[in-house]
């Protein structure tokens, strides 16, 4: 079977097996209980899918295993375990479900705000989501977060675990607190995003990315009225669409500024501006709309060559407004030094200067070599620049910090 | 709490390298140690002569017995050899010890160690670290309760 | 010349906590000697091999695997360091060791600061 067939297969083993694990674990509260009792018929639609082609009915493919499943391991038991219970709770919801195989409800949104709920640490909803929505492996999901598997194994079953003990429900929240807690959720689909692409030369990196993308996609159906979600999605098309153009063929970094147009994902900038339209039709801006409208704007100056950094400074302007993010500030002062120099922008990071999160902040110290540079201050370039390779994971980034500062001698 | 961050590469491969680009590496090191100290994980690093240049002992035989004053290996020869403990294809080289919050955090530091381009980076959680004038690390009975 | 000494032993010969408390005062004698002397340091301690961490890239991807980087029976458990004129004083140490009774030590020589490999 050809490539783009095989993911088209595993996707929609993917997108069935969450869209049942959904309804049960929403039913039984039991999420655990409910990847077990699925696991068998995920796995087995994991490797026969993309070899024989996706069923005419994957849900009722799914519930037909897993009962089946659900019946053997009933007639193996000899003798009454603890868990039997739980079992049969399984055994009654799947042939409950069987009944009517073509009604089973999208209930992936109550569980993704689930595991996005304020009780559950911040670190741990990304990987829930991408356990229980897509299936994804401890393996894979601790890969993506510098996590060893085992470890990330465990941190998955105590979170699970808390979902039922603190009794989180699984409902869409209600209007007064869905913009909060939509946040949460689409940040963590954000988080699974970042880690995707900050590898764009590995397979697996790209492949995390999509997985994204996926969720994005899968919430702004089930929202549509929610220009947020819209917004989220928007910005990672703007993102997944330069994918390309960030390393050379020799592996160097390349920084925007520089990227080869002709290898920016044109689909992907055009899925995204329609997405961006919509949001905007669909009632206040927010901060995710924000982020990709100003990733829309570095994109249109690159395309065009027409310069429109005071309308981003504008955009960074309400956007630090709204979250008081010293990232923002950040990335704010990048477009303020095009505006008005590296001068102003260097005083505009003042408030950071005794912020002891920058001490480890790679892009902070960038930047401030960059500013630094431009204002002839070679001492004070390189010693930050310093500090930033010492902070950079990727060696491309390093490579390319380390030549900026090389060339701080050259004057 | 204190890690150990052991550095593995194969020196033979390290021998290899023309000083230039050794050179250009070792730049990359002074940079990691740099950012570590300026957030204030930095404790120590030290690079090891080649496993060449080690050697290793052991009680060869005999039996190991608990006296009252302590480990006694009655019987047994001491045996001194050249060479490290183990021998493997990439070879304990060098190391960080860092100052870090949690192992997460220890594996972010480890993750930006130029090293780690080289070979495997092993963290160690250190149990209790004491200065030479506090009391030894594994005294009577203390050990438990210092940490 | 500066040296660092590694411990290496069996963790799960050392489980018993009896022979814990024997070993830490053999050490406990051992460190003084080693506080009196110029240039040492005290040993540390190491968590157990099983609550390592080990990270490696390969083609550009960084895996993290819960566990040493070898899997032998003995494993490293502690270090500490010392200042000898020479590989012979080094093993003079070693050997007042008590770890050179139930388990092995290992010295490696330290590249003096300011000069690399």
């Amino acid at each position: 079977m050809a490539d783009a067939a095989r993911r088209a297969a595993e996707r929609a083993a993917r997108d069935s097996y969450g869209r049942l694990l959904a309804f049960l674990a929403a039913r039984t509260r039991d999420v655990a209980g409910a990847e077990d009792a699925l696991a068998e018929a995920f796995a087995s639609a994991l490797q026969s899918w993309p070899e024989q082609g996706v069923p005419a009915n994957p849900d009722a493919w799914l519930l037909t295993v897993a009962r089946r499943r659900q019946a053997d391991a009933h007639r193996r038991r000899l003798t009454r375990q603890a868990g039997e219970g739980h079992l049969t709770l399984m055994r009654e919801e799947l042939d409950e479900i069987a009944m009517t195989p073509d009604a089973i409800p999208d209930r992936r949104l109550a569980l993704m705000f689930a595991c996005a709920h304020p009780h559950i640490e911040p670190a741990m909803r990304s990987p829930l989501i991408l356990q229980t929505v897509l299936g994804l492996t401890a393996a894979d999901i601790g890969a993506a977060f510098l996590v060893p598997a085992g470890t990330m194994g465990q941190r998955l079953v105590r979170a699970k675990t808390r979902i039922g003990q603190m009794g989180i429900g699984f409902e869409i929240p209600d209007a007064a607190d869905l913009p909060a807690r939509l946040d949460a959720v689409l940040d963590a689909i954000y988080a699974a995003y970042a880690k995707g692409w900050t590898d764009p030369a590995g397979e697996d990196g790209g492949q995390l990315a999509e997985e994204a993308i996926w969720l994005g996609r899968l919430v702004v159906s089930l929202l549509p009225d929610a220009p947020e979600a819209k917004g989220m999605l928007a910005l990672m098309h703007y993102s997944h669409a330069r994918r390309a153009a960030r390393r050379d063929a020799g592996g160097a970094y390349v920084p925007l500024e520089r990227q080869d147009t002709a290898l920016w994902d044109l689909d992907a900038i055009g899925a995204a501006e329609a997405l961006l339209h919509a949001a905007s039709r669909g009632g206040p801006t927010g901060r995710c709309q924000i982020e990709a409208a100003i990733q829309s704007a570095h994109i249109a100056r690159r395309l065009s060559g027409r310069d429109n950094w005071p309308a981003i400074l504008q955009l960074y302007d309400i956007l630090l407004g709204m979250t008081g993010s010293p990232v923002v500030l950040l990335n704010r002062a990048a477009a303020l030094a095009a505006v008005e120099g590296p001068h102003a922008a260097l005083a505009s990071l003042a408030p950071l200067a005794g912020d002891k999160r920058m001490l480890d902040y790679q892009p902070y110290w960038a930047l401030r070599g960059h500013l630094l540079a431009e204002t002839g201050d070679r001492a004070g370039a390189h010693e930050a620049l310093t500090l930033a390779m010492g902070l950079s994971a990727d060696p491309a980034v390093r490579r390319w910090l380390g030549a900026r500062r090389a060339a701080l001698q050259d004057g | 709490m204190r890690y150990l961050l052991m550095l593995y590469a194969d020196e033979n491969a390290g021998a290899a390298i023309p000083p230039q680009d050794m050179a250009k590496a070792m730049d990359t090191m002074y940079a990691y140690q740099e950012a570590l100290t300026k957030a204030g994980a930095f404790v120590s690093t030290s690079a090891l002569a080649p496993t060449t240049q080690a050697r290793t002992l052991r009680m060869e035989g005999g039996e190991v017995r608990q006296t009252g004053a302590g480990f006694v290996n009655e019987g047994g020869a001491l045996k001194v050899q050249d060479g490290p403990y183990a021998e493997a294809r990439e070879q304990f080289g060098g190391f960080f010890i860092i100052e870090a919050e949690d192992m997460d955090a220890a594996v972010k530091w480890a993750a930006r160690c130029p090293a780690a381009q080289w070979g495997p980076v092993e963290i160690r959680p250190i149990v209790n670290t004491l200065s030479v004038s506090e009391a030894p690390w594994c005294a009577d009975g203390g050990f438990a309760a210092k940490e | 010349m500066r040296y660092m000494l590694l411990i290496h032993h069996d963790e799960n010969d050392l489980g018993d906590p009896d022979r814990l408390n024997e070993i830490y005062a053999g050490w406990a004698a051992f460190n003084a000697a080693l506080a009196k002397a110029a240039g040492a340091a005290p040993g540390e301690r190491m968590e157990p091999a099983s609550k390592a961490t080990t990270v490696r890239v390969r083609d550009g991807r960084t895996g993290i695997v819960d566990g040493p980087y070898s899997d032998t029976k003995e494993q490293l458990g502690g270090y500490f360091f010392i200042e000898a004129e020479s590989l012979e004083k080094a093993v003079e140490w070693a050997e007042l060791c008590p770890a050179s009774k139930y388990g092995a030590v290992e010295i490696r020589p330290i590249v003096p600061p300011g000069r690399d490999y």
